[in-house]
C-alpha cells in the first residue's frame, strides 16, 4: 500500500521512482512473479508493474476474468454516458502534440453565452445529462468569469458538470464546485519531466508541478470526481502507465471520499502532424487497462471516441465504466455554426442513440443520469 | 400467518426489500418486483430523472410499490439532507434511506453524519431509514434522532460476503426497539434466511439479484428464503447445540 500520509504531494512519490530502472525490472519479472501477483487480493505497485510487463501478456485472459468480476462488483452491468463540450480553443501554450497549440494556424473560437446555450440545448436533446467542459490552456481568454458563466448556463441542462481546463487554484476550484461543478479531469499528459519540457515549449502549460498538483487542489476544494491519466505516445509506455496509476492510487488513498477515474488517451491525428515516439498497440493497451483495474478494482475508466468503435465496444465487458458518444472536439460542433478546427480526429462517430443500443445489445444498461447538482 | 411489518404507517406483508441499481436493463425491474413479491424498492435520487420518459427509473415501478429513495453520493449530513429534500420534490414520497459514505474503498457508512441527517430529516417529517455500521450506541442515537427503522450492514456493499456482522446485528435486534432491516452484503438466499432467522425484521437485497445470471429467478429465490427465515424465527426454532445432548446428565440424580 502507498502510505500517502507520509507525503505532501504526489511529486514526493515521483521522486522516489526517479532513478527506477524500469527496463531492468520488467526484463527480470518471472512468470512466477506474475502468477503470485494475479493471486493476490490486494495488489501493491510492484504487482501492478508485474502485470504491465510484456511477459504478463500471456496471462491476459486470466486478467480479463478478474477485471470483469471487479467491474461487476463495483459498478454492475452499467455504462455511464457523457459528452464533451469544447467552449473555447484559444490557447496560450505551445504543445507539440496538440491541435489547439498556439502556433497552429487553425480556426479559433470562443462560444458566447448565446452560442453556448444553443449548444447545450442541442446536446440535451440526445438525453445526455453528464457534460465535460473543455477549454484550451488560456487563463486570460477563458478566464474564471467565463468558466462561471459556462457552468451557470450548463447546469440548466445537465445534472453533472466536469471540467477539463487549465489548472486552477484551490479557491478557484472551490468557487466552481460551489456553483455546481462535481468533476475534474486533468491529464498530466506525460509524467517524464524531461519529455514534458520537450513537448511543452512555451506558455502556461510549461509548469509541470502546478499541473501535477491540480487534482489534489481540486480534491481539497471538495470536488467529488477526479480523473487523471497520461497521453500515450509521449513517453515510455511502461513508466507512464506505472506513474499515472500511482497518481490515481495516491489520490484514492488520500481522498477516501473522492471518486477516482483514469483515462488512457492515445495520440490521434491532430493539426501540427505530431508523430508519437512511443506507440502502444491494441493488445498492450488492453493489457494495461486490465492491470489498472486489478491494481485499483473500483477505479472509473473512461474510453473516449479517440478509440475505434469496435475496439471500444469490446472493452465494455472487461473494464470500461464510462463512454462518451457522438462527441465533437471542435468549438460549436453540435450546432454546426461557424465551426472551429477540431482538437483531434474522432475515431468513433456513432450517435448517443447508436452507442446506447450497442450497450444494451451487449447486456449493459446505458446510464444517462447518475448525479444531481445539490447546490 | 398474519405477520406484517409496519413502517411509516404502511403495512408490509413482504419482508424482502429490493433495489434498482446495477441492472443490465431497466425492464428487468418490474419483473423482479413481481417475482420477488417485494413491496418496497430503493432508488438512488442521483439516478432519478423526472424530465426523461424512457430513462426515468420511476416509470418502471408500479404505483402499489413503496419507493424508498436513497441519498447515494452524499458524503456528509448536509449533502444527505439536500438530496432527501430533492427526492421529496421529485415526488418520491416521505420515505428516505440515508446513505452517507465518505470512504470509497469499503463504502462504509459514516454513523456520525448519518445521525445528524436523521435528526434534521425526521424533524422535517421524513420517514427516515438510516443505513449504518452496526453499533449499539449509534443505533440508540439514531432512535433518539427519530429514525423509523435501523438498517445495519451485513458486510460491505456489493461484497456478497453475507452476515459478517451477525453478532453486532443480534445485539441491535435484542436492544433496539425499532425494525432492524439488514442492508448490504447479502449475496445468497441462505444469507438472507440467516438474517431473518436471528430476528431481523426485513432485508434489502440489490446486487445479489441484479448481478445474477437470471435476476428474475434469483429475486424469487430470495423471496422464498426471506419467508422461510421469518417463519423459522416466528416459530421459535430450536437452538443449536455443539454436542449431542443426553437427557439430564448433570441433574438426573435428582430423579433417581
Amino acid at each position: 500500500m502507498l502510505n500517502v500520509q507520509n507525503y505532501d504531494n504526489f511529486n514526493d512519490i515521483l521522486l522516489e521512482y526517479e532513478d527506477f530502472n524500469y527496463e531492468k525490472y520488467l526484463s527480470e519479472v518471472s512468470t512466477k512473479d506474475i502468477e503470485l501477483s494475479l493471486k493476490k487480493e490486494h495488489l501493491n505497485q510492484y504487482d501492478f508493474l508485474n502485470l504491465l510487463s510484456p511477459k504478463a501478456f500471456s496471462y491476459i485472459e486470466e486478467m480479463a476474468e478478474i477485471s470483469k468480476k471487479h467491474k461487476l462488483r463495483h459498478f454492475g452491468k452499467v455504462i455511464q454516458l457523457y459528452l464533451p463540450i469544447y467552449i473555447s480553443n484559444y490557447c496560450s501554450s505551445d504543445c507539440s502534440y496538440c491541435g489547439f497549440s498556439k502556433k497552429n494556424r487553425i480556426v479559433r473560437k470562443h462560444l458566447s453565452q448565446e452560442d453556448l446555450e444553443k449548444e447545450a440545448i442541442e446536446i440535451a436533446k440526445s438525453g445526455i445529462k453528464h457534460i465535460l467542459v473543455l477549454t484550451g490552456e488560456a487563463s486570460k481568454k477563458a478566464d474564471m468569469k467565463y468558466l462561471k458563466m459556462a457552468v451557470t448556463v450548463l447546469k440548466k441542462y445537465f445534472t453533472s458538470i466536469s471540467i477539463e481546463v487549465y489548472p486552477l487554484e484551490t479557491h478557484e476550484y472551490k468557487e466552481l464546485k460551489d456553483l455546481g461543478v462535481d468533476g475534474l479531469t486533468i491529464y498530466q499528459e506525460v509524467y517524464d519531466k524531461e519529455i514534458y519540457k520537450e513537448v511543452h515549449t512555451s506558455g502556461e502549460k510549461t509548469n509541470y508541478s502546478y499541473r501535477l498538483d491540480a487534482p489534489q487542489r481540486g480534491a481539497d476544494a471538495g470536488i467529488r470526481a477526479l480523473n487523471v491519466g497520461c497521453l500515450f505516445g509521449l513517453g515510455n509506455i511502461y513508466s507512464e502507465a506505472f506513474l499515472s496509476a500511482l497518481h490515481a492510487k495516491y489520490l484514492m488513498e488520500r481522498y477516501f471520499d473522492a471518486e477516482i477515474s483514469i483515462s488512457m488517451p492515445r495520440i490521434n491525428n491532430a493539426a501540427g502532424d505530431f508523430t508519437p515516439k512511443f506507440n502502444i498497440n491494441d493488445k498492450t493497451y488492453v493489457q494495461f487497462m486490465l492491470a489498472y483495474r486489478l491494481y485499483m478494482p473500483n477505479i472509473g475508466m473512461n474510453v473516449s471516441t479517440r478509440e475505434e468503435a469496435k475496439f471500444r465496444d469490446n472493452l465494455i465487458d472487461i473494464a470500461a465504466t464510462k463512454f462518451s458518444a457522438g462527441s465533437k472536439t471542435d468549438v460549436g460542433g453540435y450546432t454546426d455554426v461557424d465551426k472551429s478546427t477540431a482538437q483531434f480526429e474522432i475515431s468513433d462517430e456513432r450517435s448517443v442513440e447508436e452507442i446506447s443500443s450497442m450497450i444494451r445489445a451487449r447486456g449493459y444498461q446505458p446510464i444517462f443520469k447518475d448525479w444531481e447538482i445539490i447546490r | 400467518m398474519q405477520d406484517t411489518l409496519i413502517l411509516g404507517g404502511i403495512e408490509f406483508t413482504n419482508r424482502l426489500f429490493t433495489g434498482t441499481g446495477k441492472f443490465p436493463d431497466k425492464n428487468i425491474i418490474p419483473k423482479i418486483l413481481k417475482s420477488s413479491s417485494s413491496q418496497m424498492i430503493t432508488v438512488a435520487l442521483r439516478r432519478v430523472d423526472t424530465q426523461a420518459q424512457e430513462e426515468n427509473i420511476l416509470n418502471y415501478i408500479s404505483k402499489d410499490i413503496v419507493i424508498l429513495p436513497n441519498t447515494s453520493g452524499a458524503r456528509n449530513a448536509e449533502e444527505a439532507v439536500l438530496l432527501a429534500r430533492l427526492a421529496r420534490e421529485a415526488g418520491c414520497g416521505d420515505f428516505i434511506k440515508i446513505e452517507v459514505i465518505n470512504d470509497n474503498k469499503y463504502l462504509f457508512p459514516d454513523n456520525e453524519e448519518t445521525i445528524k441527517a436523521t435528526k434534521i430529516l425526521s424533524e422535517e417529517g421524513f420517514i427516515v431509514l438510516p443505513y449504518m455500521m452496526p453499533d449499539l450506541i449509534a443505533a440508540r442515537k439514531l432512535k433518539e434522532a427519530g429514525a423509523a427503522a435501523i438498517m445495519p450492514l451485513g458486510s460491505p456493499i456489493g461484497s456478497n460476503l453475507g452476515m459478517q456482522t451477525i453478532d453486532m446485528i443480534k445485539i441491535l435486534i435484542e436492544n433496539i426497539d425499532l425494525p432492524i432491516i439488514v442492508d448490504a452484503g447479502i449475496g445468497k438466499p441462505s444469507q438472507a434466511a440467516q438474517a431473518m432467522e436471528i430476528g431481523a425484521d426485513a432485508v434489502l437485497v440489490n446486487s445479489a439479484i441484479s448481478n445474477a445470471g437470471n435476476p428474475e429467478m434469483m429475486a424469487e429465490a430470495f423471496d422464498m428464503a426471506v419467508k422461510a427465515g421469518r417463519m423459522a424465527y416466528v416459530s421459535k426454532m430450536a437452538q443449536e447445540n455443539e454436542h449431542a445432548q443426553a437427557s439430564s446428565p448433570l441433574t438426573g440424580f435428582l430423579n433417581a
